[in-house]
């Protein structure tokens, strides 16, 4: 079995608060400089950026999931991952057809715009990219996993736009593949506090704005080798994979 | 709740509990922290930890503002606790406003 330390949570200068240095190519870089294995891309309710990155990454042999972070009508942000450029495409499709239509100001939210690989701006995205869908929890979840994806509530133990702020607590029966904790808490604090957590498997990433934030907190899979199945395995536990949160200094 | 025009969702055999004030709040975390028994809640939210929250807080109803419904679940839950979920086109801060006045007659 090998490990591979991943970072499933990264936005791109695409999403209006992540930084304007968070291009594909500096991510890239930095991820290779700090170790990363497996990068998740997930800009706020878009996948825009996905395909170039995992195109680029891979010379540097890292491996990505493309996805977004999603935001549902209660509020909660959801990483959403698919193993293919079509089920990305189909889910890309949905949140434009589902978010909300109001336009982004840059002045007060920040610039949206997709780059290429030699961060020339290709397109500013006009709707504002931190509203909400017009989709519920479930909505969403079942939506992701009709397309084979991964569906992972995001910083659930955070005080704002978490499934425990909204919801107050992890609705019974959730379908999620994992929940995300922040690096506010611990896994072992968690299940502390919420014992209804017990049957998940949880992950930690940085929720990266910024370069140097690329990173401080992982997840180290514990798989045979880097793709998608053996990330779903891994979160399920089967045949001796499993995953755990670390974190690590800047 | 004929002065507020409120529909009623679900929960009818709860319409008779004593109102004791009300709550404003979308956090369901908030209102588990800060609602207190016998108050009327408002939000928006319609999923069923709403009723979760509403049965832990012996809450005495649940008003959906600005024209939401509650899942089907969560209605489901409303008539097993007997909490009423019940229904405005008004805003928040316009039911909010009214039910003050009523309740501080």
């Amino acid at each position: 079995m090998n490990r591979y330390s991943a970072d499933l949570h990264v936005h791109t200068l695409l999403s209006p608060c992540g930084d304007l240095e968070m291009t594909p190519a500096n991510i890239v870089e930095f991820a290779a400089i700090k170790g990363i294995d497996i990068l998740g891309i997930t800009d706020h309710n878009s996948t825009r950026h996905g395909a170039l990155i995992k195109k680029m990454a891979e010379k540097k042999g890292i491996f990505v999931l493309c996805g977004a972070e999603v935001t549902t009508k209660e509020d909660i942000h959801c990483l959403t991952f698919f193993e293919n450029n079509a089920a990305t495409e189909s889910f890309q499709e949905y949140l434009e057809k589902h978010l909300a239509d109001v336009k982004n100001r840059p002045s007060i939210f920040g610039y949206q715009v997709v780059v290429d690989e030699e961060e020339m701006i290709i397109e500013e995205v006009d709707k504002l990219l931190i509203s909400a869908l017009d989709q519920s929890l479930d909505q969403v979840e079942a939506m992701v996993h009709s397309l084979g994806g991964l569906f992972i509530p995001a910083h659930i133990d955070r005080p704002s736009y978490s499934l425990i702020s909204q919801l107050g607590f992890v609705p019974s029966g959730l379908n999620a593949d994992a929940l995300e904790i922040s690096r506010n808490t611990t896994p072992g604090a968690l299940r502390k506090k919420f014992p209804e957590v017990a049957g998940y498997t949880l992950t930690g990433s940085s929720d990266a704005h910024f370069l140097q934030q690329l990173g401080t907190l992982v997840s180290v899979f514990e798989m045979e080798t880097r793709s998608f199945a053996e990330v779903c395995k891994a979160l399920r536990k089967e045949d001796g994979r499993g995953v755990r949160v670390e974190e690590r200094g800047k | 709740m004929q002065a507020l025009e409120l529909t009623v969702y679900c929960g009818k055999k709860g319409l008779e509990r004593r109102v004791t004030g009300g709550y404003v709040s979308d956090l369901l975390s908030d209102v588990m922290g800060h609602a207190d028994t016998g108050q009327v809640w408002v939000t928006l939210q319609t999923h069923k930890n709403v009723m979760a929250i509403a049965s832990l807080k012996d809450l005495a109803a649940v008003i959906l503002v600005t024209g939401h419904k509650p899942d089907e679940n969560t209605a489901h839950q409303s008539e097993e606790e007997a909490i009423p979920v019940l229904g405005t086109h008004m805003s928040a801060f316009d039911v909010t406003g009214k039910l003050y006045e009523l309740i501080n007659k």
